[in-house]
Order: C-alpha cells, then structure tokens, then sequence
C-alpha cells in the first residue's frame, strides 16, 4: 500500500488556510500576523531544503557525508538552546556548555540506538540515522535550554540567598543545590509528560507518519516506544550534563558566586 | 575551648578602598564606620573571600588562599545586614541551636517550628546571628547586627553578642553607624573616610 501523493498545489491550499489566519489575526490586532506568515515561510523553506539535501544523502550514503550533517544539526541545536537563554553564560560558556552537552548525550544514544537495537545496515544508513538524531536533538535542545535558562534566571534572583549560603560555609554545590534540582527537573519535565500523555491525548507525530506512510500501528507503536525512551535518555542525561557544567561555571575556583559572568538580557 | 587566632588583613584591597593592614587580637572588637557606599560591606566581602579582591588574610598562620573557599567562610563568618533564608521553617536553618543561646535572644524553643515566612525584620536579624554563631566560627564579620531591632532589644542582642565573643575569643569586625553603641562594645575603632582607614579613636 503506497502513500498518496501530496502535489504542491494541494499544498498551496493549505498555505492559503495559513495566510486566511493571518489575516485574521491582523484584524484582531494580535500583533503577530508578520511572525505568524515568516514562520510559515521558514517552514516552507527549511523543510524544502532539508528535502533536498536528505535525497542526496540518501543516495550516496556515505559514513563522512551523514556525519557532517550531523554536525550541521547539533551545532545549529547549539546555536538554538544559546538564544533561548534570556541570561546567558558570557565567553561562548553558553553555547559550549549546551552543544557539548546535547553532542554527549544525544549521540552516543543515537549511536547505542543505531548499533545496538535498530542495526541497520550499515549502522550510520542515512534513512534511520538522520531522523532519529534529528529527534533526538529536537527535543534534547529543549531540555538543555529550559535547563540552562531556569538555571541561570532563577540564580540571578536568588543571589543574595546563595551568597548568604555560601556564608554560612557552605559548598557551592550546596549553596545552589535547590536551583539546581530544580533546573534539571524543568528540563526533563517535559519529556515525561509527553510519555505519560502519549497515545492517549496525542498521537506522537513519528507514529502517526508511519501510519500514514502505510506501516502496521503495531510496529509503528514499537517504534514510537523506542524513540519515546531514546529521547528521554537523551534529554535526560543531557539536561544533568548542562545543569551540572553550567552552575559550576556560575562560581570560581574559590566558590565565589561570579553572576558578572552572565549577560543582561537583550531587551 | 576560647579560640586563640588572631585575624589579619595584609593589604586587602577591594573597590575603591585603599589596601587595608590590619591585626585584630583574639576576642578583640574593631568597629568600622563610614558614610554609606564607602565600602564597608564590600570590604567585609572581601575579607569572607566572597568577592575577587588583592591581598591576603590570615587566620592565626592559615592564609585565606591556602583554605578552600567554604572551609574559610565556615571559619570567618560574615553575617550580613539582610539575612535570606531558603527552607520553610526556622528549624531547618538552625539545626544546632542551644536553648540557652534562643532564650538569651528573646525566643522560646518553638520557634524552631515557625515558618520564615511570618517573621519581622528584627526576628530575622537575631536568628540570623544566632544561625551564624552556632556553626561554631573562629572569627566574626558583624554588617549592622542591630539595625532593624528597638534600643532595648538591641542592647539585650549587643549584651550577648559581646558576653559570647569575649567567652570564645573571636576576632571581630563589627560595622555599626551609632556612636553609643560603638563606645559601648569596641575595642578600637576605625572610620573609612575618603577611600582610607582612618584611627578614630574614642567618640564618647
């Protein structure tokens, strides 16, 4: 059973449903018809790109060629989770700490996925490899970002309580150990609330491909299910890395909470 | 068992103020005054090494940078003006507090069971010192002890402050604006005036 083809101008129609919506937006002063209409362009654009290069990937599968998309991937993640920051570690700390965080967990899940469970052949065969590092960044990116930020912002309010913990004579770790629990749990927060939820108020979107795509629900489930945890380790471990190197750059070599070391917010 | 080290500053600079050399005696009180924003604070800051600074401190023959930073904060403690407070009830900061020290400050043993939340000003202020001083320091930085409490507890919260710094022999830098209270508790007195340490000797 094969898929229906989509043709662009069935698409057009959709896109046209987008524009009747920013229109009505605009009329109701929401003030985010412009946004509304260039994320819908991006979309149209990336994805139109991404199907591109994905096509020629697929073709040549080539183990250096899937790794330099890999690359491409995680650093523009990396980029992502800094801009998400409203205070963030100034000096590139921001931007290392997330990317070396999303490169540990993400991939070397991706690859335990790969090598051990999925076993494709090859291993780094583009059409298994790329989707599920894509997702598995997708959503490490927005953990380590909810991390960071939560991390950050609520250490900026709470200076004079660390400081005044930290004169006490307590460590550091101590001195900011709530903030810290509580910065990882906001990023893993919602991985497990997508678990919990799924398949009874949503359809997770790879299931639901696959489905379209003509697999049984049966391994299309098992599939999801697989993904579902992947992306829980990942974001999981991924968050602890960011949160445990990011507050540990929050102080000095002699415990001293250094909150110069974080940017003002932009606006 | 009193403590015996003595606290001193060699040429501890830190904003504005010029190095600061100073050699306070075990269980002796140098109260430091000055115009606000003169640096009094940050100079105690400094001397807690919670801020980047120049110069050293020295605990008897232990250097500040030779301890790591809480091992030297847990010896030299700063009380600051504003105490903060992270758990929901007292008890939880006040692990060891002895009786005797609660009921010296005007409290009874429940307050232990108190939610932060309700206390005054004045009741953070003296459970706070009482919090500091019973993690056992060997050397105390006081920033305005007595600034949110009324004359007469005050003197109640000077009296046992001064009763327990003699017992243990702490070294202590005592920041305070009021001149009776400087004559009633310090043993010298120094004023920063224009950036510098300035020996102000009697004011009563």
């Amino acid at each position: 059973m094969g898929v229906i083809a989509l043709a662009w101008w069935q698409l057009a129609l959709a896109a046209l449903m987008v524009v009747a919506l920013a229109g009505c937006t605009v009329l109701a002063r929401l003030g985010m018809g412009r946004r509304l209409l260039v994320a819908a362009a991006r979309t149209v654009i990336q994805l139109g790109l991404v199907g591109l290069v994905l096509e020629a990937l697929f073709s040549v599968a080539r183990f250096h060629w899937v790794a330099l998309m890999a690359l491409g991937m995680l650093l523009i993640a990396g980029r992502e989770v800094t801009a998400r920051q409203t205070r963030r570690l100034r000096g590139g700390w921001a931007f290392g700490i997330g990317t070396v965080a999303m490169f540990l967990s993400s991939f070397t899940v991706t690859v335990l996925t790969l090598t051990v469970i999925i076993g494709p052949e090859p291993w780094y065969r583009p059409q298994y490899a790329i989707p599920l590092l894509g997702m598995m960044l997708g959503n490490t990116m927005t953990g380590v970002a909810l991390a960071l930020d939560r991390l950050t912002d609520t250490a900026w309010r709470q200076r004079a309580v660390i400081e005044n913990r930290l004169m006490l004579g307590q460590r550091w770790q101590e001195a900011i150990g709530d903030i810290r629990r509580e910065a990882m749990r906001s990023g893993m927060m919602p991985m497990i609330n997508a678990m919990a939820a799924a398949g009874v108020v949503s359809l997770p979107g790879m299931m639901t491909g696959q489905i379209l795509a003509g697999s049984p629900p049966a391994l299309a489930v098992k599939y999801q299910i697989l993904v579902m945890f992947t992306i829980t380790l990942g974001t999981g471990f991924g968050t602890l890395a960011a949160v445990a190197a990011g507050s540990r750059r929050l102080f000095d070599g002699r415990e001293r909470l250094r909150l110069e070391r974080l940017s003002a917010p932009r606006d | 068992m009193p403590a015996t080290e003595a606290l001193r500053l060699d040429r501890l600079s830190v904003g504005d103020l010029a190095p600061v050399s100073l050699t306070l005696a075990p269980g002796e009180i140098l109260c430091l005054s000055g115009t606000s924003g003169s640096g009094k604070s940050r100079l105690l800051r400094a001397v807690a090494d919670l801020e980047p600074h120049g110069g050293e401190a020295w605990l008897g023959e232990t250097a500040q940078s030779s301890l790591a930073g809480h091992a030297w904060r847990a010896r030299v403690m700063l009380v600051p003006a504003e105490s903060q407070w992270w758990a929901d009830t007292v008890g939880e900061h006040l692990p060891e507090a002895r009786r005797d020290d609660l009921e010296a400050l005007g409290f009874s043993p429940e307050v232990c069971d108190w939610q932060v939340a309700r206390l005054s000003s004045g009741e953070k202020q003296r459970l706070a010192l009482l919090r500091a001083l019973s993690r056992e320091p060997a050397a105390l930085l006081l920033d305005e002890p007595t600034a949110n409490l009324d004359d007469a507890t005050a003197r109640r919260v000077e009296a046992w402050l001064c009763a327990r710094i003699r017992a243990r022999g702490w070294p202590v830098i005592w920041v305070a604006h009021d001149p009776a209270q400087i004559a009633r508790v310090a043993d010298r007195h120094r004023r920063i005036v224009e950036g510098r340490l300035e020996e102000a000797g009697a004011w009563a």
